[in-house]
């Protein structure tokens, strides 16, 4: 992956630095707990240590099945920050200049790395919503008249899916059946499906129908996952005293 | 899903003796051997308009060893401050109710003891995503009391519950149709009618959900805020705001959106959101950035567009790469007149007038000694906490947690601010806690402890106020610490 490799490459860089890491004006306490606490001074220039830690973090949280948005959004800013401070061209009176050499391949490697870093970034935030976009449960009733957006609406191009109606007991409804075989659900536990319903089949069975492509458009697609979920919901048993 | 929410401990006397019943398996004591509670009376006088603050009681295991579950999540005193309500990361609501008055036992006064107990929320699987979603209670909401059951909005990050927490102390005997065990009578052997009578039985409290609103959040709910109108309510998830008719739970109306249409351009989210106390059309929203929208939901149906933006300008002295992380404001409550508003961002807590958008008129600092260490808290995701912030009865004064079990309260009259504690060790009946003080360089006095030493795994992020009494109420960790005035 774009990170790991822009990771390694820091890594390696920070040892030939090594003696300069200690002029940066930045809070070191962490690194040894000896020394007297340091009032910190606004760091001109982030220690790669930091960016390190940072992309690390930002690993890490992207790795959670369910990423805390706000942390996510919170540490891509601040990397962001410290990207755009170790910029070369930047104003750092306090930075003693690097040796030549080093300077230089340490530049073309921040230049190469931040153009990863940030496409990876961009990419992954994007996934986020693709995310969201397949599982957007449905509010099944649209309220026209009041203010406000009603979260959710009627789905698009419904065609030859109107017989799904969420009061039908669609899981065990043979059409479905047939509109399921072109659908990759290998990604899906199958042991997850089979309480539910017997009529879906279980397991990846693909082979060469996964090349077919889908028949139905994402919008349909959408429709039908929300529609699962709905029956999910149905079976559940009613509250009391609605 | 009837029998879900009745308390444990069923029919069987002592939930009001608060002896926690039934197998839920919760180590949950009343209260901690040898250290029983009682408030009020004798000790120390206050001094002067200081409020002195003395132990009453704690709740929760003594255990080192925490477990997950246990951990508490949210505080929250209902509108009469009779009840206090606990949720914690196993989804479970425990109920507190103080009790009367008792001339016959008068140190007991205003002590807490358990009132119902019952799980709130249970693990769910997402199952198109592949994701479990967490039990943990995020926030509760009291409703205003309207008869002679309570009601409560609990939420975790997907779905909200309202639940109803009644009491039944009678039963009726006397059926015609059906023996005392509940057998049939044969019809043919009735041959006279009765009038079924009540009969006096021992209290228990039931707890029911009565309505499950789900399905409206993308995101992780963060905030629920009862309407003052007691019909609606909003709740807020990372990037949308929804409004909500407590009647209604298949739809609600989705009133800030600030989902960008790429979300590569993500750069800020709502982190809490509150409406008005007395003003049903308005209602706030902080963000990651540090900035506090006000919103009127008369101008406009959508309310992407505020009516207020609070935000102070960044002091460029104290700029630093963690600028952004520290500026997120965790919390944002109204002050009881409604007059005020008050946000927690990590480093301090601000009061605002609603009048002044451009800076805060308060701003306090909670523990103004980590500001060196940001790098280190960054390193250990302590600067990613979020702290939460309350009133006092009447506004006068406002509390914050901090690490090492320290929570702070500032009085806004006299400008004075103390540090104290939750902890076992000082944890005497009645005795007053000692403010403590933590050194931040050079020679520690004697009863100081240094910036190093603080245990930052030791958090308080959660604390309630009595609405109208100096009672406090501080979850640290697993344990619940309820503190009153001596004066009270």
């Amino acid at each position: 992956m774009m990170l790991s490799k822009g990771l390694k490459r820091k890594r390696e860089e920070e040892e030939e630095e090594e003696p300069e890491k200690e002029a940066l004006a930045v809070d070191t306490w962490w690194l040894d707990p000896r020394l007297p606490a340091v009032a910190q001074a606004p760091p001109a220039v982030p220690s790669n240590s930091l960016l390190d830690l940072s992309v690390l973090k930002l690993h890490h949280s992207l790795r959670q099945s369910e990423p805390d948005l706000r942390h996510l959004v919170l540490l891509v800013n601040t990397l962001r920050r410290i990207q755009a401070s170790m910029e070369p061209e930047a104003t750092l009176p306090s930075v003693p200049s690097p040796p030549e050499a080093p300077g230089v391949a340490a530049d073309s490697l921040l230049a190469s790395s931040d153009a990863a870093l940030s496409a990876s970034m961009a990419s992954l935030l994007e996934d986020l919503s693709h995310i969201e976009g397949l599982s957007q449960a449905p509010q099944p009733l649209v309220d026209e008249g009041p203010p406000g957006r009603p979260s959710g609406g009627a789905p698009p191009g419904l065609g030859a899916l109107d017989l799904l109606g969420p009061a039908t007991g669609c899981l065990l409804d043979d059409e479905l059946e047939g509109l399921f075989e072109d659908i990759d659900t290998s990604m899906y536990d199958s042991e997850l499906w089979a309480p539910a319903s017997e009529g879906l089949k279980p397991g990846p069975e693909d082979g060469p129908g996964k090349e077919e492509g889908l028949e139905l458009d994402e919008a349909q697609l959408d429709y039908l996952l929300d529609v699962l979920v709905g029956t999910q919901a149905l079976e559940r048993p009613p509250g009391p005293g609605r | 899903m009837a029998g879900e929410g009745r308390a444990r401990g069923g029919a069987g006397a002592g939930l009001r003796a608060g002896v926690l019943g039934g197998g839920a398996g919760r180590e949950r004591a009343p209260d901690a051997p040898g250290v029983s509670a009682g408030a009020g009376g004798g000790g120390c006088p206050a001094g002067g308009n200081d409020l002195q603050w003395c132990f009453s009681q704690v709740k929760g295991a003594i255990d080192e060893d925490v477990a997950e579950a246990d951990i508490i999540s949210t505080v929250e005193f209902n509108y009469s401050g009779d009840l206090l309500a606990t949720g914690d990361k196993g989804g479970r609501v425990v109920i507190f109710q103080r009790e009367q008055e008792n001339k016959s036992r008068p140190h007991s006064r205003g002590e807490y003891n358990v009132y119902s107990t019952f799980q709130s929320h249970e693990p769910e699987f997402d199952y198109l995503k592949s994701l479990e979603i967490e039990e943990k209670i995020n926030k509760i909401r009291w409703l205003p009391q309207q008869n002679a059951a309570h009601f409560l909005l609990s939420t975790n990050d997907k779905t909200i519950k309202l639940w109803k927490i009644s009491e039944r102390d009678k039963r009726a005997e006397g059926y015609n149709l059906k023996d005392e065990d509940g057998r049939l009578r044969d019809p043919f052997r009735i041959t006279a009618l009765r009038v079924p009578i009540l009969k006096p039985m021992d209290l228990m409290v039931e707890a029911s959900p009565r309505r499950i609103f789900a399905n409206a959040h993308t995101y992780h709910i963060n905030s629920i805020s009862v309407n003052s109108d007691h019909e609606t309510y909003l709740s807020a998830d990372d990037l949308r705001i929804n409004l909500w008719h407590l009647e209604i739970t298949d739809r609600s109306f989705n009133i800030v959106d600030i989902k960008p249409v790429n979300m590569e351009e993500l750069t800020e989210v709502i982190t809490a959101a509150e409406f008005h106390p007395h003003q049903c059309n308005v209602f706030v929203y902080s963000s990651s950035k540090g900035t506090i929208r006000l919103c009127d939901m008369r101008s406009s149906a959508l309310c992407d567009r505020h009516s207020k933006f609070f935000e102070e300008p960044e002091d460029p002295s104290s700029r630093s790469f963690f600028s952004e992380i520290i500026s997120s404001i965790s919390d944002v409550r109204f002050s009881h007149s409604g007059r005020y508003m008050m946000t927690r961002d990590y480093l301090s807590v601000k009061v605002w007038d609603l009048n002044m958008e451009s800076r805060p008129v308060e701003t306090h600092q909670v523990h103004e000694y980590l500001r060196s260490k940001l790098c280190s808290l960054y390193e250990n995701d302590c600067i990613f906490d979020k702290f939460e912030c309350c009133w006092g009865g009447s506004d006068s004064a406002i509390m914050t947690g901090s690490y090492n079990n320290f929570f702070r309260m500032f009085d806004r009259n006299t400008r004075r601010d103390v540090t104290l504690e939750a902890s076992r060790e000082n944890s005497k009946p009645r005795a007053s806690l000692k403010p403590r003080k933590v050194c931040t360089g050079g020679k520690r006095k004697k009863d100081e402890i240094s910036v190093d030493s603080l245990d930052f795994n030791k958090k308080i992020l959660h604390t309630a106020w009595h609405p109208a009494e100096n009672i406090i109420a501080v979850a640290a960790t697993n344990n619940l610490y309820i503190f009153q005035d001596k004066v009270n």
